[in-house]
């Protein structure tokens, strides 16, 4: 299942997550982003229990938006153990952040 | 499963305005079809504001091509959100591989529109998501009282740096020897006060450190360092044609799929329509996309359905 990441949760959700964990950065104003959006849902709901998957709005969560000094959307980061371990700009397929996640 | 098994009449790749105009006509013509497509609305769906679709005097891109999607839905098509990971011919028609699943059909309208182009400086791809930018609309709002550039010379930098007036500090527009925007654009330049032209003959680094710093332009042949902390990247498409040549389509040389007035390509039953072909004069607009993917629905209807009646 897809998770909503927020200014709020993040630190519950994310840093202190025992799994690893897919934050999709999206607005939805970004054209792209919209593109990115269904890819997510069926990452969340192919990786199950396995991995934590999810989308932050960054309209809506400034605050950790620029903490990730996000300045280009989709952008997607992989955090381990409340770590930035991956990260991507842009729109990337399902397969690839599948095996990202596999791989780690 | 189903999908493996069922012959649609037609296949339209690409769910932007030329891959959306031919559904609605396909659909009018009773053509069973589907489309698959990345990006619903492509190119389009990043365009602030666009002022030549005959109808709307001025209409952010995602919303007008909301209206598309709306108008080809409306008709009962089924719009498949996917990469395309392979085309082919099969034993009948053409098999279609996406997301995983299987697609069969008799005919193909192939509208795969353009990619954005990269200038290939340095510091480009080492900066990417760190201030360098292929899409104002998605990124414009983190540049708030920032300085920015806009590297282009086409309505995609124009519209871009009028978009980004509205956020950052100071826009310098910088293009190469002569800019062919629309002159309509050049009134929304001048009014914003925030833009400066720059001409230049090219681009020779983006700086920076973790983040972008500044850019270093070549204006008659001096070195010219400014400093920015954003550099949006509008420096033209190429047509997006990788599947296409497994199936032997004919490309021009600068790999435009050639068609003829009917839209067809040179492999039976293949069509291609918008951007990424040789049709309209190369205009690529919207209005000339939607019209190629119409003359493409028509031309099939034509082929499969009249000459056999």
């Amino acid at each position: 299942m897809e998770v909503t990441f927020t200014d709020a949760n993040f630190d519950q959700e994310v840093i202190k997550s025992e799994k690893i964990t897919l934050v999709d950065f999206w607005a939805p104003w970004c054209g792209p982003c919209q593109m990115m959006g269904p890819i997510i849902e069926e990452l969340a709901k192919e990786v199950g229990d396995k991995f934590k998957v999810g989308k932050l709005n960054v309209d809506e969560n400034p605050e950790t938006s620029q903490k990730y000094g996000i300045m280009s959307i989709p952008a997607i980061k992989i955090f381990k153990g409340g770590e930035v371990v991956k990260e991507f700009v842009g729109v990337q397929d399902k397969d690839s952040l599948k095996n990202e996640l596999e791989s780690l | 499963m189903e999908n493996e098994k069922k012959m649609y009449d037609l296949i339209i790749i690409g769910a932007g305005p030329a891959g959306l105009g031919a559904s609605i006509y396909a659909s009018r013509y009773k053509l069973d079809h589907i489309v698959i497509g990345n990006e619903i609305g492509g190119q389009v769906v990043e365009a602030s504001e666009i002022e030549n679709w005959a109808g709307e005097v001025s209409i952010p891109g995602k919303t007008l091509m909301e209206k598309f999607e709306h108008h080809a839905r409306h008709f009962g098509v089924k719009i498949i959100q996917s990469d395309v990971s392979s085309v082919a011919k099969a034993e009948e028609g053409f098999e279609i591989m996406a997301g995983g699943e299987k697609y069969l059909a008799k005919s193909l309208i192939l509208a795969l529109g353009m990619k954005p182009r990269k200038m290939n400086v340095q510091g480009e791809d080492k900066f990417v998501g760190k201030g360098v930018s292929y899409c104002a609309t998605c990124d414009a709002m983190f540049f708030r009282e920032k300085d920015v550039v806009v590297i282009g010379g086409g309505d995609a930098a124009a519209t871009a740096a009028i978009h980004l007036t509205e956020f950052a500090k100071s826009v310098k527009l910088v293009y190469r020897d002569a800019y062919n925007w629309e002159p309509s654009w050049d009134e929304q330049i001048e009014k914003s006060g925030k833009i400066e032209k720059i001409k230049m003959n090219s681009v020779k680094e983006i700086s920076g450190d973790a983040k972008v710093s500044g850019i270093v332009l070549d204006v008659d042949g001096q070195e010219k360092k400014i400093d920015v902390q954003g550099v949006f990247i509008e420096v033209g498409t190429t047509p997006g044609v990788a599947i296409a040549q497994g199936l032997g389509v004919a490309l021009d040389e600068q790999s435009y799929i050639v068609v003829d007035q009917t839209q067809a390509t040179n492999v039976e039953n293949v069509y291609a329509a918008g951007d990424v072909t040789t049709g309209s004069n190369k205009f690529r607009q919207i209005i000339t996309a939607v019209a190629e993917g119409a003359v493409a629905a028509g031309s099939i209807y034509k082929k499969l359905k009249i000459n056999k009646k």
